[in-house]
């Protein structure tokens, strides 16, 4: 079975999913924070492929992609770091960037190098639902992987219908129309749009992402979704920290240690 | 209409809608609406009216005499350069903000390199009280400074981008941010035909008067509406879109494009995207791209700054790789050369963008008797520091 749909069918709330950048702070921290995030509780983790051009990402993740790529990072070296990552890491994994270099690796090789390493499954915000659908779905079914995709408070009830349909791991809710980072706070997000994705009874969980930063925001979105997704919050935490074992034991302990 | 888009916005392989679900909402409103307004009478007529009144169209189709015997051949020049704000780029901004009123939004934003588009732009939100912000890499925005302040007196706030190289695409990657950040009351004018379908023939179409005028004009300076060829610079390509648009089913007219080399084709820096390119996804859409092997966008380099865009829009894409349309690549150096001959053979100041066709009249063979038609699209003098430094006058 699918580690994510293991995860979901386990755990129902407070699920956390972490994204970070691939090859930032450093060309090879990358093994070290997955170990260190599921050590410290972390449910799931989303590792960023960076993108010379990240049209969805708000300034901070734009700057570590940036980083990312000057310190030298690039798909066939991320695969080379994860390849025994499943010696050490149980939790799911999930790759996120955008559709081009995807498209340069050839998408029947991606899938297959995903499966032999253990990856679960991906996001690609810009890769649409037809696409995906008539052009793709079959490797990733075919390899096991899920491709997550996104919602956001202006999709029609009929799309999320067929985006839950079409969906296998869970479904990403964006928190705000926004781009990451934005910095909109969670508790000014439409509660009436999160409490009508919540009445519709989606078969698939639901994660909400953009704009989640720490407890309290963190806390608020688990209210109305499974959990929550937290990227250039954690991205500002490693970049300004010295050491990367405190780091990311101080961040993901804020997030989610009880009082 | 073999090279008109499909239902899915394809021309053949290249275009598509590849966006994030946050822009969705947005880009389905466009789909589902832009021909049924463009189409409607009452938009024709205020777009009509707005081009002959406000634009100053029909633009002339002059036959220059002394560049024609410079070459031995007829060469005819299409005159976008006396559009009011001076090249082609206002024919699409009056079909975008008629449209955005349509749809009801109250504030445009666009993208620019040069800042022809912004100037254009920001024209014609003045035109109509819309508010309106401009994003311009911080690179261009010390390059194009009286563009700049035009833009800024106006009324358009210009946002300067610095991440990236600074320059389109860093402002093509912020306008789409802004527009993912406010999907309700905002509509972005983007300046080409790029990004996502249904963009690519929305402003082809409306790029499209030029093309039916050279017909027209053609028919009654030559007797044929057909030319023998027409020559375009391409960027983006959207005045060459306009240029091609309806001549694209009379296969007897060849087509020729012209990239910007830069420094040369086999150099790094270079602009020319169909020589030095290969397929991949850039700004919401499928077509050639400079890239690296791990499908990292290249930085482009050209003298000019409206054709220093690492991708083209998928119709070029398209044409070249059908064969409909053959494009050429054109350095620095030779377009020097071919602004300096035209403005002295004919007293004509072209842009360093149009200049780039003009460079192809040394590299195509000609017939006494051929017709050429070169787009001229914008007028020089927002290049004047440029060729004044260049030629030391």
């Amino acid at each position: 079975m699918n580690r994510i749909n293991k995860l979901f069918e386990t755990k129902k709330q407070n699920i956390l999913s972490v994204y970070f950048t691939a090859g930032f702070p450093n060309l090879n921290d990358t093994v070290e924070i997955i170990q260190e995030l599921e050590k410290n509780g972390v449910d799931l983790i989303e590792i960023g492929i960076p993108f010379s051009d990240p049209t969805a990402d708000g300034p901070t993740i734009q700057k570590s992609s940036e980083t990312a790529l000057k310190n030298g990072m690039n798909l066939n070296l991320l695969f080379e770091q994860l390849k025994d990552i499943r010696k050490s890491v149980n939790i799911p994994l999930i790759l996120m960037g955008y559709i081009n270099p995807v498209y340069q690796y050839g998408i029947d090789r991606f899938c297959e190098k995903c499966a032999e390493i253990g990856i679960d499954g991906t996001i690609l915000p810009d890769l649409p639902l037809d696409e995906f659908e008539s052009h793709y779905k079959a490797f990733y079914d075919k390899n096991n992987l899920h491709n997550i995709l996104l919602i956001t408070p202006q999709t029609s009830e009929a799309r999320i219908r067929q985006i839950d349909e079409i969906s296998g791991g869970f479904i990403y809710m964006v928190s705000s129309a926004s781009t990451t980072g934005a910095g909109k706070k969670v508790e000014d997000f439409h509660q009436d749009y999160f409490e009508r994705i919540q009445n519709m009874q989606l078969k698939n969980p639901r994660l909400i992402g953009f704009g989640i930063s720490d407890r309290a925001t963190f806390g608020n979105a688990c209210k109305y979704a499974n959990g929550a997704i937290i990227g250039s919050a954690f991205v500002n935490a490693v970049s300004s920290s010295t050491d990367l074992k405190t780091g990311i034991k101080v961040f993901v302990e804020n997030i989610i240690q009880p009082d | 209409m073999k090279y008109q888009v499909d239902e899915k916005g394809y021309y053949g392989e290249f275009g598509g809608a590849w966006i994030p679900e946050m822009m969705y909402t947005n880009i389905e409103e466009l789909k589902n609406r832009y021909l049924e307004i463009i189409g409607s009478e009452e938009f024709k007529s205020e777009f009509d009216q707005l081009l002959k009144d406000y634009v100053g169209r029909p633009s002339p189709l002059y036959f220059a005499g002394r560049l024609s015997e410079h070459y031995g051949t007829k060469i005819y020049l299409k005159r976008e350069d006396l559009n009011h704000t001076g090249s082609h780029k206002l024919n699409n901004t009056i079909g975008q903000i008629l449209l955005a009123e349509k749809l009801g939004k109250k504030r445009i934003i666009a993208e620019t390199g040069a800042g022809q588009h912004g100037v254009a732009t920001a024209t014609v939100c003045a035109l109509k009280g819309l508010q309106c912000v401009v994003y311009m890499g911080a690179l261009d925005v010390s390059r194009q400074a009286p563009n700049v302040k035009k833009m800024k007196m106006l009324g358009a706030e210009v946002v300067p981008v610095h991440s990236g190289n600074k320059t389109l695409k860093d402002a093509t990657n912020e306008a789409m941010r802004d527009w993912i950040n406010n999907p309700e009351d905002t509509h972005y004018i983007i300046g080409s035909v790029v990004g996502p379908h249904p963009y690519p023939d929305m402003v082809a179409r409306f790029q499209s008067v030029i093309s039916k005028e050279m017909k027209s004009q053609l028919l009654e300076q030559t007797g044929s509406e057909l030319p023998t060829r027409v020559l375009a610079c391409v960027g983006g390509g959207s005045n060459a879109a306009g240029a091609f648009y309806h001549f694209l089913d009379d296969e007897q007219v060849e087509l020729i494009g012209v990239e910007a080399a830069g420094k040369g084709v086999d150099t790094e820096e270079t602009a020319a995207t169909l020589t030095v390119g290969s397929p991949g996804v850039l700004h919401a859409a499928k077509t050639m791209l400079m890239q690296n092997a791990d499908g990292q966008i290249t930085e482009p380099y050209s003298i000019s700054a409206g054709l220093d865009y690492p991708g083209i829009g998928p119709l070029h894409a398209h044409l070249h790789k059908t064969g409909r349309a053959k494009f050429l690549a054109a350095t620095d150096e030779e377009v020097l050369q071919s602004v300096l001959l035209l403005t002295q053979k004919e007293g004509i100041i072209p842009a360093l963008e149009s200049a780039h066709a003009l460079a192809a009249l040394d590299k195509i063979k000609m017939k006494p008797d051929d017709v050429n038609v070169i787009n001229l699209s914008g007028s020089g003098n927002k290049d004047m520091e440029t060729y004044l430094n260049y030629f030391g006058y």
